[in-house]
């Protein structure tokens, strides 16, 4: 199993945000966690994703046979977790190249590779940027500044690629994008589909399940995973409305 | 050399004062007459002002007491020792051709000749031998574009100052190549340095002035500069200082600056490194349709201290003038940016923007920032804008999810912050230097080196924190 979360509970500034939490992903799967607006799902991807503020106060993050909750983000991140953000950060003055072949050498170092050779890295960015069709002129920029809602979600899509990581967590990475920015993404993402990784899709809508299909989809209320099943799911969800949920979750 | 020891058991001003008054033949041997004549004016102000202290309200966050109060050996003749100055350091920046003057202890060194004309047309030398050569420059622009009631380090200078560079740039002259002034101190004992200089350009000419500080060993010194610079109609300007001396080390420096008409200046102020700095640099837009970009980066540690005051007189109308200093500040470092726009009656239609930010490492590193507007025009447009904060953690995360360290994910931070002010720097092969000087001034390896302050230290490492798009 490539990830396995057990009664996990979460507190920012000691309020309880995820109340017992069980999610198992194993290689190969495609994960989609819904619920209303409030119900801990970012803060599950931020749990996973080793944000600081966010403490685990009890059960445990398996991920490749160790418990990671101690662990710092970075760490994480050279252990393979991407996280796509829902809102990607601006950072004047750092370019995306720099930033990028930044992040690949640290992650190169911590699995002993020497640093990737100039030219491999600028080969490698040419092919990953036509994955999601992004532009070089955003490439040559500072990280996301400037850049519309959804060149910033493209270019979370262009960071995975280019890091290739085990698990991915796509933190509403729908949100803000019109349809075909929609299916560039989407496109993006099941080409880096594989039997060797495993993606966890948050998302409110249904809406991107049609571009990017899961092979299991939960649905969280109030800190906990409410209700499993598949891809049907998400269908009866958007038929269904929240508020079905909400009485799922009292009975 | 008995006497000046007898004279380093007192402190500075009395020291100074003592000094001027036994030794004022030697002091003007080497003047025209108007110098001379500032020299007893100023004299006489010194006496009754002495040092500037920190009652007084532009010095009230810099306290110099702990510099003045101290003794100091200030040399008055030219010393012997005439070594070539390349023997102290070599200016080796990769394609970066500029031409060199040097000072060593505050005394102009040269080659051949004390004076030279470059091929292009611009005239560049010891302000010593200036003075006699072009006494009508001397005239019309020495001690004119500093205010008279300057403060006591302007004063000091103008009364017994004994060389500098002088560089007069005629009319239509564009310089072929930077012109970089290096200063360096080295000297057994504790010295006190002053030096003037006279910078002028023409109409429609043009300069790149880099102007380097260094210090090449851990003795303390106190350096007090004084720069006149007058900018005449559509004339450009291009000014880099460097400041890169000891923990020990005090700089006052005073630049002022007067802009005729469509004239273009940038002053982009560099501090990596020095125990006390002292930057006053006031800008007179005396013309229509002049422009003054005042740009400044300080990064401090341990218990440095930086005092950036900043002046700007909108004298005319149609003038713009825009200022941004930002500084990291980390341990107990201390800075103060003081930005003073004024813009007077006539003034219309003035734009002046100010900008000073400021990253605080620690909870113990200090920063007063004072923005001050005096405004009596009605037509203008004036902004300021200070900010004082830590690293953004939103940033830090982003940066860290994807597998760089917390200390790298900071050095990429604080690097991304100073970018604004690299970025400014329009010389390509400067630019990269700084960049590798700022990047490994964060990481804490940049020192005060044997050499100068643009060569110094091993190459950039490659790949822990490799931000610089040259290299790919």
């Amino acid at each position: 199993m490539l990830l396995n979360i057990k009664n996990l509970t979460v507190a920012i500034e000691g309020k309880e945000i995820i109340k017992g939490l069980n999610l198992q992903v194993n290689k190969g799967e495609v994960h989609a966690i819904m619920g209303p607006n409030g119900t801990g799902k970012s803060t599950l991807a931020a749990a996973i994703t080793g944000r600081e503020g966010y403490e685990v106060t009890e059960g445990e993050i398996w991920y490749k046979d160790q418990n990671i909750i101690e662990m710092d983000a970075d760490e994480r991140a050279n252990l393979g977790i991407f996280l796509s953000f829902q809102y990607p950060v601006e950072i004047p003055g750092v370019s995306m190249t720099n930033f990028m072949r930044t992040a690949i050498n640290a992650q190169r170092e911590y699995r002993g590779l020497p640093p990737m050779p100039a030219g491999e890295f600028l080969k490698l960015m040419e092919e990953k940027k036509k994955l999601v069709d992004i532009h070089s002129k955003l490439t040559n920029r500072s990280v996301n500044e400037g850049f519309s809602g959804g060149e910033k979600k493209k270019n979370e899509i262009f960071q995975m690629a280019l890091l290739e990581p085990t698990l991915a967590i796509l933190d509403e990475t729908d949100s803000g994008l019109d349809i075909d920015a929609l299916r560039t993404v989407a496109k993006g993402v099941n080409e880096l589909r594989s039997e060797e990784n495993a993606f966890v899709v948050i998302t409110h809508y249904q809406r991107l399940l049609e571009y990017i299909v899961p092979d299991f989809v939960h649905v969280m209320y109030d800190g906990k995973i409410v209700k499993s099943g598949s891809k049907n799911l998400a269908l009866e969800l958007e038929d269904k409305g929240y508020e079905w949920l909400k009485e799922h979750s009292l009975a | 050399m008995e006497k000046d020891t007898l004279q380093q058991a007192l402190p500075l001003d009395q020291m100074l004062i003592a000094q001027y008054q036994k030794n004022k033949e030697l002091i003007t041997a080497n003047d025209i007459q108007y110098v001379s004549k500032l020299r007893e004016e100023a004299f006489q102000t010194f006496m009754e002002s002495g040092f500037p202290h920190s009652g007084m309200e532009q010095w009230r966050h810099t306290d110099v007491d702990v510099l003045t109060e101290d003794a100091y050996l200030n040399e008055m003749e030219v010393p012997d020792t005439k070594k070539d100055i390349e023997e102290l350091f070599r200016c080796d920046i990769h394609n970066f051709d500029t031409e060199t003057v040097s000072m060593l202890n505050g005394w102009y060194i040269d080659k051949d000749s004390p004076l030279k004309t470059l091929p292009e047309g611009i005239v560049v030398g010891s302000f010593r031998e200036a003075m006699k050569a072009y006494p009508q420059i001397f005239e019309k622009f020495y001690g004119k574009i500093a205010p008279r009631n300057a403060n006591g380090f302007v004063q000091i200078n103008t009364a017994m100052m004994q060389d500098g560079v002088f560089i007069w740039v005629p009319d239509g002259v564009k310089s072929a190549k930077t012109l970089q002034i290096i200063k360096i101190i080295n000297k057994e004992e504790q010295l006190f340095v002053q030096s003037r200089n006279l910078i002028v350009l023409g109409k429609n000419s043009e300069l790149s002035l880099m102007h380097c500080d260094d210090s090449v060993n851990q003795q303390s010194s106190l350096v007090n500069t004084v720069t006149e610079i007058f900018v005449d109609e559509n004339a450009n300007l291009e000014l880099y200082k460097l400041q890169n001396l000891n923990d020990q080390s005090g700089l006052i420096n005073s630049t002022f600056v007067q802009q005729m008409a469509n004239s273009n200046i940038k002053t982009n102020t560099l501090t990596f490194n020095c125990g006390l700095i002292r930057n006053n640099i006031h800008v007179k837009l005396d013309g229509q349709g002049s422009h003054a970009d005042v740009l400044g980066l300080y990064l401090m540690d341990k218990q440095q201290h930086i005092d950036n005051q900043i002046r700007i007189d909108h004298n005319v109308a149609h003038c713009t003038s825009n200022e941004l200093f930002k500084g990291i500040l980390d341990e107990e470092a201390s800075a103060v940016f003081n930005g003073y726009i004024h813009v007077a009656r006539d003034a219309q239609k003035t734009n002046a923007y100010q900008n000073n930010n400021n990253i605080l490492l620690t909870p113990t590193a200090t920063i007063n920032t004072m923005p001050f507007l005096e405004i009596y025009a009605d037509d203008v447009k004036c902004s300021h804008g200070a900010t004082v904060g830590q690293l953004d953690q939103e940033a830090m995360f982003y940066i860290r999810s994807r597998g760089i360290s917390a200390a790298n994910a900071r050095l990429l931070l604080m690097y991304a912050f100073a970018a604004d002010i690299i970025n400014e720097i329009s010389i390509e092969a400067l630019r990269q230097r700084i960049d590798d000087m700022v990047k490994k001034r964060l990481r804490g390896e940049l020192s005060v080196c044997d050499k100068c302050v643009l060569h110094c230290g091993a190459p950039e490492k490659d790949y822990h924190f490799d931000i610089d798009l040259s290299k790919i």
